[in-house]
């Protein structure tokens, strides 16, 4: 294992520590959403996620 | 005497100062892009080695955990977002190289630029334009952050192809959920300084173009 391999993974690591407290601090301020927010969300990101898909699907099918 | 209602004038300043608020989010954002792409480009023509790549994320992060927070509300605060920018835009230069030696790797990098634009404009505009709040999304993102950086952790050591792919297209999904979140925090309170909003919005559109890049290089392959 080289040590850019160990360096990417004290960067994650590192990361982790920093972010461990925040997402606890925020999943207990966060208020509730209802399910027709999560829907909306949902929605949004299943618009993202065709869109990268026909993104991928057009990048597959040009010719080489 | 005066006839103005203090209900009403409280409410224009507050809509004044959300405005303005947005306004320069906005202009620092474009700023720190054209920015971060010159760094990038001065990167890519030096051809600096990968392991500058990784110094520039400690700096930056380094910058984003230490020093930010401390100046984003003087003068120096400018300073340090364009440090910020700047680091990581210099350490996504070997990493444009590479996809551009690949095949068609014009066409990949420049649709990830156009796939990256596109995604940050259509949720941003819905985000304003709606003024929906998302704060709920707060906890859930946070905790989906984690999951994928201790997914990456293992995919360090076990190399899988499909896991590298599954972990772009959710880093996709979630900084998309981010920009949903942040906006929202800019129009409906929760954020007040322009500078950490950059900064968010900033790491936002670099995690998807970065992802993008991955997913559009392995579809090409």
């Amino acid at each position: 294992m080289d040590w850019m391999k160990i360096m990417s993974a004290i960067f994650i690591v590192v990361m982790l520590v920093f972010l461990w407290p925040r997402a606890g601090q925020m999943l207990r301020e966060s208020r509730k959403g209802s399910s027709s927010e999560w829907l909306v969300v949902v929605l949004l990101l299943l618009g993202v996620a065709g869109f990268v898909a026909f993104l991928m699907h057009g990048m597959s099918a040009k010719p080489i | 005497m005066s006839m103005q209602n203090p209900t009403v004038t409280g409410r224009s300043e507050s809509l004044l100062a959300t405005n303005q608020l947005i306004r320069n989010t906005y202009l620092m954002l474009s700023l720190t892009l054209v920015w971060s792409a010159a760094m990038a480009g001065v990167a890519m023509w030096m051809n600096v080695p990968n392991w500058i790549s990784l110094v520039a994320m400690f700096g930056s992060m380094a910058l984003i955990w230490f020093v930010l927070p401390r100046t984003a509300n003087s003068s120096a605060g400018l300073l340090t977002v364009f440090a910020i920018t700047g680091l990581m835009g210099l350490g996504l230069g070997p990493t444009i190289n590479y996809y551009l030696h690949m095949e068609g790797g014009d066409q990949i990098v420049m649709t990830a630029l156009g796939g990256t634009g596109a995604i940050f404009f259509a949720l941003s505009a819905y985000a304003l334009t709606t003024r929906r709040d998302f704060s709920f999304m707060g906890g859930f993102l946070m905790v989906g952050m984690i999951v994928v950086l201790l997914a990456m952790l293992g995919n360090l050591f076990f190399h899988l192809p499909a896991l590298s792919m599954a972990l772009s297209a959710a880093v996709i999904l979630l900084m998309s959920g981010f920009i949903l979140y942040d906006t929202s925090r800019m129009v409906n309170g929760g954020a007040d300084n322009y500078l950490m909003m950059t900064v968010s919005l900033y790491l936002n559109i670099y995690n998807i173009f970065v992802s993008l890049l991955n997913l559009l290089g392995a579809s090409r392959d």
